[in-house]
């Protein structure tokens, strides 16, 4: 029951932000990636920057346990797997979580988008055992997998960078991304 | 379209929210929820690709006829029997704060573009059965493409990259590789 209550109150405010945002907006979504409109490219910048200086300051501190973090692997796959995602992303305008809660805020074409997202993911299901056999390069993992780059103190995932406290290495790496929402311009094309 | 929030105020709140996540339960993560959901409709019609068997000592065991779905001891298959755990309901829950942010604040979805959005109606017209056609074959690719991936923009890029994964950033470049381009010539203007 806890868990249940709690996915209701994170989930439900990660869908609250995300459309109060406009991030639900595929306008936004297609001005951004023509590079016309960056309002939104530099609020997730500053969001993963922040959330990662706050996380690791907290982790340092004893306050966030690091059996929460939860690195996923590395391998050609992600880098492939993304361009496909891109093909999709540039010419909807919506992500996997963003078109669902665009459709709890009224806009209906998501049911198409998430339509084709059921047919999309159970394609992934059926060829996986082909893919798994006869392109398994797909799944050849980069730099050990699971890692990061930054020591989270959970030793399920090696750091890149182990040489240095985390708190370090992340702190340097979300400043780069604040100061990047920062000097990023409102458009670089008209 | 009238969200009133600048990018600092918006990118604060964002982020928080993604930290309230990992800071009580784990990072948000939204595209395995697809497999989830096809799991549960299709093993109605074939059981063999979600089967539980438990063991003598209690424990329960997770299995699949098919290669995907019995990956990690099954843990597809567990999630789709227990459906209302966790993982499913946080992304109803995504849906419910949608609908409740366009009611309480949010910026509204002009009637204009609840089938259209305004800069696809630009390029493409208005016919209706286009904008479906696209958003069908859009959300085709983004799922293809985030299970091939292992995440989406929720689990590698803004979970991941919180957690300087390296998968994060190797997702991102591999998705702002091509979706610049594919918007910049799909909609000229």
């Amino acid at each position: 029951m806890k868990e249940i209550i709690l996915a209701i109150l994170v989930g439900g405010s990660f869908g609250f932000v995300l459309h109060k945002v406009g991030a639900t907006n595929p306008n936004k979504i297609v001005g951004f990636l023509r590079l016309t409109d960056l309002h939104l490219a530099k609020a997730i910048l500053f969001a993963i920057g922040f959330s990662s200086l706050l996380l690791f300051i907290l982790m340092a501190l004893g306050v966030i346990s690091p059996t929460h973090i939860s690195v996923k692997a590395s391998y050609m796959g992600v880098i492939l797997g993304g361009a496909i995602f891109g093909i999709g992303f540039g010419l909807g305008g919506y992500c996997p979580g963003t078109t669902l809660v665009a459709l709890g805020a009224g806009r209906k074409d998501s049911i198409f988008m998430i339509l084709g997202g059921l047919v999309g993911a159970w394609a992934y299901v059926l060829v996986f055992g082909w893919l798994e056999t006869n392109m398994s390069w797909l799944f050849d993992k980069i730099a050990g997998g699971k890692v990061s780059l930054a020591v989270t103190g959970n030793e399920a995932f090696p750091a890149l960078i182990d040489g240095m406290p985390g708190v370090v290495v992340a702190g340097i790496v979300a400043v780069m991304f604040m100061g990047g929402a920062y000097l990023l311009p409102n458009k670089l094309r008209n | 379209m009238n969200s009133s929030w600048g990018w600092l105020k918006s990118g604060t709140i964002l982020g928080l929210s993604f930290l309230l996540a990992v800071a009580l339960v784990k990072p948000i993560g939204v595209s395995t929820q697809y497999v989830i959901a096809d799991c549960f409709i299709f093993c109605k019609l074939k059981p063999e690709l979600a089967q539980e068997k438990v063991n003598d000592d209690g424990s329960k065991t997770y299995t699949s006829s098919n290669a995907y779905l019995n990956k990690s001891n099954g843990k597809y298959v567990k999630n789709t029997l227990n459906i209302a755990s966790y993982g499913f309901v946080f992304v109803l829950a995504m849906f419910a704060g949608g609908f409740l942010s366009a009611k309480i604040g949010g910026p509204k979805v002009e009637s204009d573009e609840k089938w259209i959005p305004q800069v696809w109606r630009d390029n493409m017209g208005s016919s209706w059965m286009k904008r479906m056609l696209g958003a069908f074959a859009s959300g085709f690719f983004i799922l293809f493409g985030a299970r091939l991936a292992g995440g989406c923009t929720s689990g590698h890029m803004m979970s991941g990259m919180m957690q300087t994964s390296l998968s994060g950033y190797i997702f991102a470049a591999g998705v702002f590789a091509i979706a610049v381009p594919v918007a910049i010539i799909v909609f000229k203007k």
